[in-house]
């Protein structure tokens, strides 16, 4: 048993920080939010109902994993131009700029570093709006511009109503956020 | 609709930009055909008699290179997380991945494999039926191997386990296009077998998407 016996809400333009030690369950926590993994017992709500892979809930959302998917043989425009088009995303090149990205448009995955791939890939969170936003260390390898730039956007994403959840080992200062702290509890 | 043909899109310019898997592929193939009547010796009548199974044996092996980076890459880039987790069915995905799969392996084959016939001394009535074969069923290898290839996902050597998983279940494309061929060859009526190897197909089409997107959901648990 990974974590039981959690039990909590966020509310409309609120954050929820998770963190605790390695292996304490952080990223397995948030992928039963987003619904890649079934807990053994348990239910995520949205909106006062049951989620489990529902079509609607994955509509409201974005998922940010711990790994950087982004393809070496895609160009950063590329890139971030997919997963947009996937999810009927609007005008990408505004928020290149956003993440310093700007100049970076024509390079293609295998030269970036890995704090350049995470910016690419929390672009994506901006290039379509969804409510909903579970980062996995979203600030990992990012320089502290970059970082200032995350916070500016979830602070701004919670302004107009947005939700955060997000594991992390406390360099993501959110204002009034709630935090759950997961322990490495008996086996 | 539109998901789809992005999803397509994308695969082919990914395989576009490492062409070098595709060549290898197409390469394999015609090596390994290359290579028998050299093992075999230079008959024109053996050559004729077994041109059949000796190209569609080399199309399946080299098929089976390309298979196994199907969906790996994407699981290894945490891409299949976000795929999952797309507003679109899973089952699409898998079809989308299939359609790009088949028009860089199975198509190059099908344009390779007349050259191959003519160098095995196949005659054109031959001919015409082995393309035939091979335009209905390379897109069944395309779909079982999609469920090989997301099962396999994360073990080690997945190609190999590919390979042994999906050629079993290959072997009746195998034994009927053969036929089919060698039918063709005598003037007889080859088109049951046709027929059974574009039924297999629509089995497969049918089946596999579904199959496949199981096993890449467990794959993300």
């Amino acid at each position: 048993m990974l974590f039981e016996g959690l039990d909590w809400s966020v509310e409309a333009g609120g954050a929820l920080i998770l963190n605790g030690p390695n292996g304490s369950g952080k990223s397995s926590l948030l992928r039963v939010i987003a619904g890649l993994l079934t807990p053994s017992e348990g239910y995520v709500e949205y909106q006062g109902e049951k989620v489990h892979k529902a079509e609607d809930y994955r509509m409201a959302m974005h998922y940010v994993g711990h790994l950087n998917p982004v393809k070496p043989v895609f160009s950063v425009f590329e890139n971030i131009k997919f997963w947009a088009e996937l999810h009927g995303g609007r005008e990408i090149t505004p928020v290149l700029k956003i993440f310093g990205l700007g100049d970076l448009a024509d390079v293609p995955g295998r030269l970036l570093s890995s704090g350049q791939k995470r910016r690419v890939v929390l672009a994506n969170l901006l290039t379509v709006s969804r409510p909903i936003w579970l980062l996995d260390e979203p600030s990992v390898g990012l320089d502290e511009e970059a970082v200032a730039a995350l916070v500016a956007a979830i602070e701004s994403h919670r302004a107009k109503g947005g939700v955060i959840v997000a594991a992390t080992h406390g360099e993501l200062k959110l204002r009034e956020a709630a935090i759950l702290s997961l322990g490495v509890g008996p086996a | 609709m539109r998901a789809w043909s992005i999803l397509v899109q994308r695969d082919l310019l990914m395989a576009w930009r490492r062409s070098s898997d595709i060549f290898s592929v197409v390469m394999f193939f015609i090596l390994a055909v290359v290579l028998f009547p050299l093992g075999v010796g230079p008959e024109l009548d053996t050559l004729r008699k077994i041109a059949p199974g000796i190209i569609w044996v080399a199309a399946l092996l080299a098929a089976m290179l390309s298979l196994d980076q199907l969906f790996q890459s994407d699981a290894d880039d945490g891409s299949l997380d976000l795929l999952l987790l797309a507003p679109i069915p899973l089952e699409t995905i898998v079809i989308a991945k299939c359609c790009a799969h088949w028009m860089v392996t199975g198509l190059p084959l099908i344009l390779v494999a007349p050259i191959l016939g003519i160098l095995l001394n196949l005659p054109l009535s031959g001919l015409a039926v082995m393309i035939l074969t091979l335009v209905i069923s390379t897109p069944t290898i395309s779909l079982l191997g999609s469920v090989g290839a997301a099962l396999t996902i994360g073990a080690r050597r997945g190609g190999v386990l590919v390979a042994l998983l999906i050629l079993p279940l290959l072997t009746p494309i195998l034994i009927m296009s053969a036929n089919a061929v060698d039918l063709a060859l005598v003037g007889l009526n080859y088109t049951p077998l046709i027929a059974l190897l574009g039924a297999f197909f629509l089995i497969c089409l049918v089946i596999c998407p579904f199959v496949a997107a199981a096993a890449l959901r467990l794959a993300a648990e």
